[in-house]
């Protein structure tokens, strides 16, 4: 177990650094800088901007600086040439560097705001995901065939397949326009939050409902669970204790990369509430050519999926008594 | 043992779903709701800094015109100087001299300002530590061009300070010396370039925080403004929450209590939010709404000092010929495009200067008229087919496909269509379309890697000037390839003009060779396209669409 978690660790720190260095040098080869504009900047001024945010600075140097945790600049580490005022800085240090674009902010200033959001956002239309999802899942594998299931696949299909925006459009013109119930968009309390965490749950709820009906239909004529009704043990206790818990493994594989997804925000459901989340600054960023924010969002992404893809194996062993990992393996 | 991990793995694994929720919670309980404010508006994407020196653009101008004051502010229907940090100014015979008279200004701290507070201002604004956008503003004043260029050694700054032609007699008084007459120096002393700055906080973060103290300084709390608000709450990407500053001046005239600047990019939620009463006024419309919208009340387009145009790349055939640049300009329907297309009363342009500059006789490219649109653009179009066989294009040589440049936007698109069409139809050319995200977009341009690229040009102040210095041959925005030693004559001759009919005869002039050469397509002069609460007083049309928040007022009490 132990040399199990110190190999994913190793493995992490790899695809991190991996992860860093490619969007490095890809966000640098795109064409256009962060200070162009409709406007140009005196070359004089274009030059000082770029000496203040290291851009005159050769490409290796700036990625060393980024990487950390030695700064490189007039200010920093000692040895380094620096006066010693910052002797650490960069990614190693936890300092993800001054955003191009929202320049009062640092990225850390900036995730720290809208991460936040972005996970309560998320959480909630996780929420919406599972409870929709994990019951008509339930319902349609036992009922199978009947009106019941027919009804479920039809509105999972649909789920998966209306764009988000369309989805956000009708909700809008009902429960806004025509009822008035409910704010079309901003962000200060719960009320702002139901639908935007409904558009973006939806779609995962009919992934769910999917998922979790063909589990349960496989594991429902397996061996085990004929033998839990053979024994005479009630239905309900059979499907959710037996049946359900072998049923959700693919649910499971499947809720790690899609939590990393949904909590790192979306930025269609984003734009269209008008969410201060994260999402809308995994495209904007780029457009901008905001290189430390791109690059901070980029990694804030990657941690979490890698995060939660541990735990999903460990959540797998967890679950499935077949897959146990031997102790000290 | 096979229990104990386990059972660790599953209070590991629950506290991991948890996390989320938890911290859903810790946000929730952090952002507590904020009231509806006074007035709330809708300012497209978030601003770049509140640091008024550094920034440039219309979202950004109107949250300092709220948060700081200069000597003067605009009148917000004539546009006119109205006394402002100033109370009063005098100018002298030569032409050159004004002199200002500071009032008995505070900050919002309580601090008092005075001269020496716009010295040091406009010193900073100048220097190149700054990096400020806006410097060149200042360069009328006399001096200060060889100081922003020269104060990077450290053994020549005071001395070239000493040149430069400001002075504080007194703490209530302040003399600006120009190097050359500037028409609209009254007017620039109420753009955000020149206001004033608080010298002690800024240091105080400068020398706490050396690596990052623009992130403490511009924080609520800390931040201090001169202006008829102050800032009170600023969450990224979401809202500034500006309160009435009660040290300001004028404060007994200020009505509203708060003022929401919405940072909203998307146009179609900015209507939801007016449409619901939550906003009271959004700057831009979908231009797929415009015929509905028209209809309302509220809704009021009006002119607007920019320029809609295309730059042609005068550096590669085939547009480096002048014939087949003037064909391209004749080949444009802008009737059809600004009535059947636009929609919302955009006027057609055959020049680079918009119309409304007072006293300016405006030259337009040499075209046909008549009283029925189609019959002129049917001459102008005969003339093009003319103008490209006369510069040799023909059956047995046909016109190279030509690109047409545009950033992604769908208004930009929908004008690229309609040109494209009309050259395929009238002049037989093969048109590709051509479009580029903002960034690449600029870069293209810069780099004269276009053939013609769509581009346009919103006045800083009402005059013609403004305009016609783009394209001067070493133009930092010229972006044409396009340099002619008689139109720089005439824009420098014009720069050092005293009078001020002659001046603007020159510009005239400069005008009219502009687009006798022709490294633009004039297109159309823009409308403003404000969605406004019509309850909301204080607020008018203006050819700047400049709205200052000080004047807002509540017609009768809201909902």
């Amino acid at each position: 177990m132990t040399r199990f978690l110190v190999r994913r660790a190793l493995w992490f720190l790899l695809t991190v650094w991996l992860v860093v260095s490619v969007s490095f040098v890809l966000m640098r080869a795109v064409r256009g800088g962060p200070f162009s504009g409709e406007r140009a900047l005196a070359p004089a001024i274009e030059a000082r901007l770029a000496e203040r945010y290291h851009l005159d600075w050769p490409l290796w140097k700036q990625y060393l600086q980024y990487v950390g945790p030695f700064d490189w600049s007039e200010h920093g580490t000692g040895f380094l040439g620096g006066d010693g005022t910052r002797p650490f800085g960069g990614l190693l240090a936890l300092d993800l560097g001054p955003s191009f674009r929202y320049r009062d902010f640092t990225v850390n200033d900036i995730l720290a705001q809208s991460l936040p959001i972005s996970a309560t956002l998320g959480a909630l239309a996780l929420l919406v995901a599972l409870a929709l999802g994990v019951p008509a899942g339930i319902f349609s594998a036992v009922k199978r065939g009947s009106t019941l299931d027919l009804l479920v696949r039809l509105a999972a299909t649909i789920g998966i397949a209306l764009p988000n925006f369309v989805v956000a459009g009708l909700l809008l013109v009902f429960f806004v326009f025509q009822l008035g119930l409910l704010p079309p968009a901003g962000w200060g309390g719960l009320r702002h939050l139901v639908l935007p965490a409904f558009v973006l749950g939806l779609p995962y709820a009919a992934y769910v409902a999917r998922l979790v009906r063909s589990g349960m239909l496989e594991v429902l004529s397996s061996d085990f669970v004929r033998t839990a009704r053979a024994k005479g043990l009630p239905e309900r206790i059979v499907l959710v204790r037996h049946a359900l818990r072998a049923a959700i493994l693919p649910l499971v594989t499947y809720l790690g990369p899609a939590t990393a997804g949904i909590l790192t925000g979306s930025l269609v459901v984003e734009k269209i509430f008008a969410i201060p989340g994260t999402g809308s600054h995994f495209v904007n960023s780029a457009l901008n050519r905001d290189y430390t924010l791109a690059m901070g969002v980029t990694l804030v992404y990657t941690v979490l999926v890698y995060t939660l893809n541990l735990a999903v194996d460990l959540a797998h062993a967890l679950l499935d008594p077949r897959l146990a990992p031997e102790e000290g393996a | 043992m096979s229990s104990t991990w386990r059972e660790r793995l599953r209070h590991g694994l629950l506290l991991m779903l948890a996390l989320p929720f938890v911290l859903a919670l810790v946000a929730l309980g952090r952002r507590a709701r904020l009231e509806r404010a006074d007035v709330a508006f809708a300012n497209g994407g978030e601003v770049t800094s509140l640091d008024p020196q550094v920034v440039t653009g219309q979202a950004e101008g109107r949250v300092m015109n709220a948060l700081y004051e200069g000597l003067t502010v605009k009148h917000p229907e004539t546009l006119a100087p109205l006394p402002g940090m100033a109370e009063s100014w005098e100018f002298a015979e030569d032409g050159l001299t004004w002199t200002f008279r500071l009032r008995d200004a505070r900050w919002s701290n309580g601090d008092t300002l005075d001269s020496a507070d716009f010295l040091w201002s406009w010193r900073r604004l100048l220097e190149p530590e700054t990096a400020a956008a806006g410097a060149y503003h200042l360069f009328c004043v006399q001096g200060a061009r060889a100081y922003a260029e020269g104060a990077h050694d450290p053994a020549r700054r005071e001395a070239l300070w000493s040149a430069v032609g400001l002075a504080a007699p007194d703490a209530r008084t302040l003399v600006v010396t120009l190097a050359r007459p500037t028409p609209w120096f009254l007017a620039l002393t109420s753009y955000h370039a020149l206001f004033p700055l608080h010298r002690a906080s800024l240091e105080h973060f400068q020398q706490r925080f050396p690596a990052r103290w623009e992130s403490e300084w511009m924080q609520p709390g800390h931040l201090v403004t001169n202006g008829p608000f102050k800032l009170r709450e600023r969450r990224v990407n979401d809202r500034l929450r500006l309160v009435k500053n009660p040290e300001y001046w004028d404060a007994a005239n200020v009505a509203l209590r708060t003022l929401d600047v919405l940072a909203l990019e998307h146009v179609h939620t900015a209507l939801n939010l007016y449409l619901a009463g939550e906003v009271d006024w959004i700057d831009r419309v979908p231009p797929a709404l415009v015929e509905e919208l028209l209809a309302r009340p509220d809704f009021r387009p009006a002119p607007y000092l920019a320029s809609y145009f295309y730059r042609v790349n005068v550096t590669r055939p085939p547009c480096d010929d002048v014939r087949v640049r003037r064909a391209l300009a004749l080949a444009i329907d802008r009737h059809a495009l600004t009535t059947k297309v636009l929609k919302k009363g955009e006027r057609p342009s055959w020049s680079l200067t918009p119309e409304g500059l007072a006293g300016y006789a405006r030259p337009e490219l040499a075209h046909a008229r008549d009283a029925a649109p189609e019959a002129a653009f049917a001459a102008d179009c005969a003339e093009a087919r003319a103008l490209l066989a006369a510069a040799g294009y023909g059956p047995e040589r046909p016109f190279p496909p030509l690109e047409l440049h545009y950033n992604t936007s769908e208004t930009h698109r929908d004008v690229a269509e309609v040109l494209a069409d009309g050259w395929r139809r009238t002049l037989g050319i093969e048109v590709v379309l051509a479009n580029q995200e903002w960034k690449a977009y600029l870069d293209a341009q810069v780099h004269l890697r276009y053939d013609v690229s769509r581009s346009s040009w919103i006045g800083d102040y009402a005059d013609p000037q403004n305009f016609l210095e783009v394209f001067l041959s070493d133009g930092d925005n010229n972006r044409t390839g396009f340099g002619n030693a008689e139109y720089d004559r005439r824009v420098a001759e014009a720069a050092a003009a005293r009078d001020p009919v002659r001046r603007l005869a020159l510009l005239s002039e400069a005008e009219a060779l502009l687009l006798a050469e022709l490294p633009i397509l004039p297109i159309y002069s823009y409308v403003s396209q404000n969605l406004v609460n019509p309850r909301l007083g204080g607020f008018f049309a203006n050819v700047q669409d400049e709205h200052p928040p000080k004047f807002w007022h509540w017609k009768e009490r809201p909902r």
